[in-house]
């Protein structure tokens, strides 16, 4: 196993886990630019507007981490912030409906927004969003006969995200379309209302960061993991090889056409250590993970896609170095 | 201002300090911590958020020679290119995979 003694490695083993012998910690080396650039790499493996996976390879834990922080809490995106609410008689409370509202994801891209100063009282057209949910219930007219569906019997008596009306202010109509400003999905049940009951509210959006409030974050989940491996130290053949096969998540071992098994790919093991619970495998099994190998999962919440969120996340952290080298340069 | 010293380093030389962070916290404190501890002169360096309801975080250095400012804004150049490094490879990357 010659590659064994590459890259770090943690051992999985049946009751601890246990660094590599030749792995003397990735904290002993001596911090130098170069080298990191050289050995640094990333593997873009699945990305779309809304998920993404990529291998941060070569890389400090430190920083993936800080990664990974800075794309849930420090990434701004907008949210509702203010309900007014003119008339609320729907059996849902006005502090729980603007919880609610708060929570729903808009489309309204951050960057071309600015935050709203603590001190200003009212927004401008840069940095606010107004919107209106205007709802009231009624029995439908021409229900037929015999059903007694909710639906059937009454108008407006399920209030969706897509009800929310954008009110452009200052010049905001003419800059921004509004299916870009809306909420991310119009299928979000905000409250149920039965005839009589009515909603007239107005919602003030804001642009925020999820260390001030989760509403803010524009990630649904940012998370990474360390790659695991799979090595068989020995021949594993027949009924044994589909013992171990379902020790692993599927797609892990394969068996070969003389039924002996192999490592397909341990990407996407679960690392649970199932095999050591039989006598016979193991012995036949290493399980690893790698250790400066970082699979990142980025969920998007639809605002932003997931590769524009990591560099913005890392620009502000770039940014923040920057401003405090500024001011220690100001220091003495 | 978003960053301070600490009193009581004043009679201990400029090796020794001890960094106040406005608003921060383990996001930059790990990190930046990560990369000072590898520098050759260092002795010493550590961070700690002294209370969660606090957003503060101390960043502590100490050094044989090189003054602990000196260190300080290294590290944040260091870290500052690390960024921007990674800011470019992963948008190259982003962009060789959408055209396949």
């Amino acid at each position: 196993m010659p590659q064994l003694e590459e890259k770090p490695r943690v051992l999985l083993e049946e009751f601890r886990l246990k660094n590599a012998p030749n792995d003397y910690g990735m904290a002993d080396e001596k911090w130098n630019f170069k080298k990191f650039v050289k050995k640094f790499r990333i593997v873009i493996v699945r990305m779309d507007n809304f998920e993404m996976e990529f291998d941060l390879i070569g890389m400090q834990p430190a920083f993936a981490n800080a990664f990974r922080r800075l794309m849930l809490s420090e990434v701004p995106s907008m949210a509702i912030e203010k309900v007014m609410i003119k008339n609320n008689t729907s059996i849902i409370q006005d502090e729980v409906l603007a919880h609610r509202l708060g929570l729903i994801p808009l489309k309204a891209d951050p960057r071309l927004f600015e935050y709203r100063p603590e001190d200003a009282t009212e927004g401008t057209e840069f940095n606010t969003l107004e919107f209106s949910l205007k709802v009231r219930c009624s029995v439908n007219k021409n229900q037929p006969k015999d059903s007694y569906r909710a639906e059937d019997l009454y108008e407006n008596h399920s209030v969706y995200s897509s009800q929310i009306k954008w009110q452009p202010i200052g010049n905001q109509a003419s800059v921004y379309k509004e299916a870009d400003i809306c909420p991310v999905q119009g299928d979000i049940l905000i409250s149920k209302m039965r005839p009589g009951h009515e909603l007239d509210l107005q919602l003030v959006a804001v642009k925020g960061i999820g260390r001030d409030h989760a509403k803010f974050s524009p990630v649904a989940t940012a998370s990474y993991r360390l790659l695991p491996e799979v090595t068989l130290t020995k021949e594993i053949k027949g009924s044994e090889a589909s013992l171990l096969q379902s020790c692993f998540a599927p797609g892990v071992i394969n068996i070969d056409s003389e039924g002996k098994a192999y490592v397909r790919d341990a990407r996407y093991d679960t690392c649970s250590r199932n095999v050591f619970r039989y006598d016979e495998l193991k012995d036949a099994v290493i399980l690893s993970r790698v250790r400066d190998h970082f699979i990142f999962n980025v969920e998007s919440v639809g605002a932003m896609p997931p590769n524009i969120i990591f560099v913005e996340a890392v620009k502000i952290l770039r940014d923040k170095c920057k401003s405090f080298l500024d001011e220690l340069n100001k220091f003495n | 201002m978003k960053i301070s010293e600490l009193p009581g380093d004043e009679d201990s030389g400029p090796t020794c300090r001890t960094y106040v962070f406005q608003n921060e916290s383990h996001t930059l404190g790990n990190a930046l911590k990560c990369i000072i501890n590898r520098y050759e002169d260092v002795d010493f360096c550590g961070y700690t958020v002294p209370h969660p309801a606090e957003s503060k975080m101390h960043f502590r250095i100490q050094t044989r020679e090189t003054p602990a400012l000196e260190i300080l804004k290294r590290g944040l150049k260091d870290l500052e290119k690390v960024c921007d490094h990674t800011i470019d490879l992963f948008q190259k990357e982003v962009k060789d995979f959408s055209k396949t």
